[in-house]
């Protein structure tokens, strides 16, 4: 069977990757198991859990709900990209290891992805607001209170 | 110790890792030539087979094998008995274990019928609608009591009926307690719990080496021992030949210790086949059906008591769903039948269960473990004799706990872990107390009868618990200084998020002064720790903690007794601290631990007869029976009359598991077990039609709770040690999950004020659509 094959080009964390993929890749398999870059987590594959968010040119997405062909000329952050050149952690992330937000850590990433872009957005958030802001991800292992504290306090710190 | 790290909210080790993309989960693992399996999996519940086909199958470019049972020859065969029956007189258990694909009959939804090995987990896909399948679909046997009746369809048709196991065990003698009772009520319970759904499903990789005649198997399970000696012995290897990995496992909750799952079973033998790596990884829709679930008990339940609300005794029947085949044995039904119990003086108990086949996916243990059946029981039993005895629902609690000073308190029944079930220690008022404080019960009528002046509807519960955890057998660790000063410590355990990588690391930390950063824990690789039994059942605390324990204290004695050596002075002047050894008062008088090690494994000359080289210990610790921690949760919350949307106001947990290693990791585990329960009470039920199809089978449909139904839990400890293990301490994993149900029951019931209009919350889960179902008939 032929296979409906494309070439494109993404940026990736900053850096700029021409795959050849079949038309029906997930963008999710795309980063995974293409690019290596295996950080970003598949949860349910349709949507629902959150795991699989990354940011598309700055936007939260799923990307089990795209597919890699989609993401042509665009630009994609993951979780690999959000600690700094020397590896310190982004406030998010220092938050979330102080609070202990995370147990399991598998829905980590999308946790992360989706908060940061939230916190970019929402400087001075209540805790309703990051509660609303975070209902679109599943957690089974913390409760979510943890990683609530997290993001009050990354804004916070943030906010300098 | 300069500075203990014990008991400490210590940051976790594992975290960076996590937090950065970094961590190895099951579906990172990429091997050069690895190929992809798929599974073809029945969608009827029941159904004979008359011909599965894959030749179209394997013709389908990038195919490489496919395979139903009749291929899979000898190989084909019934899995083990997980957990076999324990010894109670009289038991009857029917062994029916689940096999690797279906041959003859098909039993469930789900059940793998052919797996197909593919270039890409896309091909392999796509190949599964190649596969011919004819299927001649019988009734399914979906409700338990029409399970049991003559002429039902049966799961096995050899065993001429549904009963995989009959069970009665009693105390005392409850039919002479009832004679003498004031009161007696009497009551049908039905109680379903769900799924775990962990946010990452299971996957398999398996990887045969041809020259090197060596297996390794990649599995998100939570006991990787087991699943290495079990796979051995399947695939005719020793033992020594098999290493199996558990990576970073995102969640558990029970299901992950299953085994043996079909497809742990097929991957290692297609490999050895193919002599090529092959990767599972399960899909969310194959988890609602291939992973094994909890589900649903109907218990008729009696209480006889006296007019002041004392326990003279209690009377259970029930029903156990257990699904379509019976590996796990009995532990879900025992440990509902024996933490029925709870922290009350019950002199007379007569409980007899029966287990049922049905065409549902298999029941085995999820985080409670069917103490939520029980304590549900128990507590509403205690919420209804409070109403009609017209005592508080609180009163009644504390008038029926076990005294402190009746501990260690024997209940003459056995347990799961086939000992006679017996609470080591606990102070149970102090903890009702402690809730009722923090919930504030006392202000609460007034508050609600304030409330109801401006039309809101608030009520108020308060539950009970005690959870049996830290069982054997045994777990074992080897702690090992390393030369650059760094220690190792090994477990058998897997771990799925407990915090494995801290805690245990605190304890060694502390034994040999070293910073917990310094400190690499490894759990869950066969070749780094070759025995043990697995993270289940609230025990990897308890059990393999203390094994941690025990080896720390022998290799710091150990570098003691080679300082003192090298110093010539008694091992009482040194102290271990910062990473080296010195002699108390001469601090510029030290060797670092890192050089110690080195000089434990010399170049030359000869090690001492007797002596062991390294600084290394490996211990083991096996409790003489589990640990019981104990609870109390109490919830404040709102419902709106008209449409049954239900916001919790507050929420508090006062718990007692001994001594806390990390009380961090401790809280987290309380939060996640709540949120777990708040998922089981009101929002999440697998609803199956009479064809044991399930109707819900996505994230969309089963609700999980979000950031926005789970609120804030406040937090209470107090400290009762165990004093069957030398660091005091009793699991905690399952105690937040336990009585959530209970709790909600009471509280929706006491908002609402259901009894007042004849209506009683007898059910788990509820929703606002039930509620409105049970209400509307209502006066």
């Amino acid at each position: 069977m032929d296979t409906d094959d494309h070439d494109i080009t993404v940026s990736v964390n900053g850096v700029r990757y021409q795959r050849r993929v079949e038309s029906r890749l997930l963008l999710s398999d795309f980063l995974r198991h293409d690019l290596g870059l295996a950080g970003t987590h598949v949860g349910c594959e349709h949507g629902v859990c959150g795991a699989c968010t990354v940011l598309l040119d700055g936007e939260p997405v799923r990307s089990c709900l795209m597919l890699a062909v989609q993401a042509e000329k665009r630009e994609i952050s993951t979780v690999e990209s959000l600690a700094g050149k020397d590896s310190e952690f982004h406030p998010l992330q220092q938050a979330m290891h102080d609070h202990h937000g995370l147990q399991c850590g598998y829905c980590t990433p999308g946790i992360l992805m989706t908060m940061a872009a939230f916190l970019e957005e929402t400087r001075s958030p209540t805790e309703v607001e990051v509660r609303e802001a975070l209902s679109g991800n599943l957690c089974r292992c913390t409760g979510y209170q943890n990683i609530v504290d997290a993001v009050m306090s990354a804004a916070n710190r943030m906010r300098g | 110790m300069s500075t203990r790290t014990f008991g400490e909210p210590i940051k976790r080790n594992e975290d960076r890792r996590l937090l950065t993309g970094q961590a190895l989960f099951i579906d990172d693992v990429e091997l050069p030539g690895m190929l992809h399996a798929a599974f073809l999996r029945s969608q009827v519940a029941h159904a004979r087979i008359l011909k599965i086909d894959v030749s179209r199958a394997l013709q389908r470019p990038g195919v490489v094998a496919a395979y139903a049972a009749d291929d899979l020859g000898d190989y084909w065969k019934p899995g083990p008995l997980l957990v076999p029956p324990p010894p109670i007189a009289g038991i009857v258990f029917n062994q029916r274990t689940q096999v690797p694909l279906a041959r003859d009959k098909v039993r469930h939804v789900g059940e793998p019928l052919a797996i197909v090995i593919a270039e890409s987990r896309y091909i392999a896909e796509d190949a599964l609608d190649d596969i011919d399948i004819e299927l001649d679909q019988l009734p399914a046997v979906v409700d338990l009591e029409k399970g049991l009746r003559a002429g039902s369809a049966l799961v096995h048709d050899d065993l001429g009926s549904n009963v995989s196991a009959h069970v009665r065990q009693t105390k005392g003698n409850y039919a002479a307690a009832a004679a003498k009772a004031d009161h007696i009520l009497k009551r049908r319970f039905r109680y379903e719990h769900g799924i775990s759904s962990p946010i990452e499903t299971r996957g398999v990789v398996a990887q045969w080496d041809g020259r090197a005649n060596q297996m390794t198997i990649w599995d998100t399970t939570q006991a990787p021992v087991f699943v290495r000696n079990g796979l051995a012995g399947i695939l005719g290897l020793n033992e020594r030949q098999v290493r199996v990995i558990a990576p970073f496992v995102g969640g558990g909750f029970g299901p992950k210790i299953m085994m043996f799952y079909p497809e742990e079973v097929l991957l290692p033998w297609v490999s050895m086949k193919l002599n090529r790596p092959i990767k599972w990884i399960e899909d969310r829709l194959e988890h609602f059906f291939a992973t094994t679930h909890e589900r649903g008990q109907i218990h008729d339940a009696e209480m006889a008591l006296t007019r002041d609300g004392k326990i003279l005794g209690v009377k259970d029947v029930f029903l156990h769903d257990g699904g379509a085949y019976d590996p796990y044995g009995l532990t879900v039904p025992i440990n509902s039948q024996c933490t029925l119990l709870g922290p009350y003086v019950v002199p007379n108990y007569d409980s007899t269960f029966t287990q049922v086949f049905t065409n549902l996916t298999l029941v085995t243990p999820y985080r409670g473990a069917g103490r939520q059946h029980g304590v549900f029981v128990m507590e509403r039993l205690l919420d209804l004799a409070a109403h009609e005895l017209n005592i508080d629902r609180t009163e009644i609690r504390r008038r029926n706990l076990i005294p402190p000073g009746a501990f260690p308190y024997k209940q003459e029944i056995i347990y799961q872990d086939f000992q006679p079930l017996e609470y080591d220690s606990g102070n149970y008022e102090p903890v009702l107390d402690m809730a009722l404080e923090a919930i504030g019960y006392q202000a609460f009528k007034a508050e609600q009868a304030a409330a109801r002046l401006e039309g809101r509807h608030l009520g108020i519960g308060v539950a009970c618990y005690v959870e049996g955890t830290g069982i054997g057998p045994y777990e074992g660790a080897k702690v090992h200084v390393q030369s650059n000063g760094k220690v190792s410590v090994a477990t058998g355990i897997g771990t799925q998020g407990q915090g494995h990588f801290t805690s245990l690391a605190q304890i060694a930390a502390d034994h040999l002064g070293v910073a917990v950063t310094d400190v690499d824990v490894v759990t869950g690789d066969t070749d780094q720790f070759y025995w043990g039994a697995g993270t289940f059942a609230s025990r990897g605390a308890v059990v393999a903690g203390n094994a941690v324990n025990e080896a720390s204290k022998v290799v710091r004695n150990k570098a003691l007794k080679l300082a003192s050596d090298l110093f010539e002075c008694a091992e009482e002047d040194l102290v271990l601290e910062d990473g080296k050894v010195s002699i108390v008062g001469i601090p510029e008088k030290f060797v670092m631990l890192g050089d110690l090690a080195r000089q434990a494994n010399p170049m030359r000359g000869a090690v001492q007869p007797g002596t062991e080289p390294g600084l290394e210990s490996t211990q083991y610790f096996g409790p003489r029976m589990g640990a019981t921690a104990n609870g109390v949760h109490a919830m404040i919350v709102e419902l709106d009359p008209r449409t049954f949307d239900l916001k919790i106001l507050k929420y508090v947990v006062v718990h007692d598991c001994g001594t806390v290693i990390n009380p961090m990791i401790l809280a987290g585990q309380i939060h996640g077990g709540v949120a777990q329960g708040i998922g089981n009470a009101f929002y999440e039920k697998l609803a199956f039609d009479d064809q044991g199809q399930l109707l819900n089978a996505s994230l969309a449909d089963y609700l999980l709770p979000t950031a926005l139904e789970v609120p804030r839990v406040e937090l209470g400890h107090t400290v009762t040690k165990s004093p069957i293990n030398p660091m005091g301490t009793k699991g905690a994993g399952e105690a937040g999950a336990i009585p959530v149900g209970a709790l909600f029951a009471q509280a929706i019931e006491d908002a609402l004020d259901l009894k007042a209009r004849g209506v009683e919350l007898l059910e788990i889960p509820l929703s606002p659509s039930r509620l409105f179902e049970l209400s509307r008939n209502a006066p």
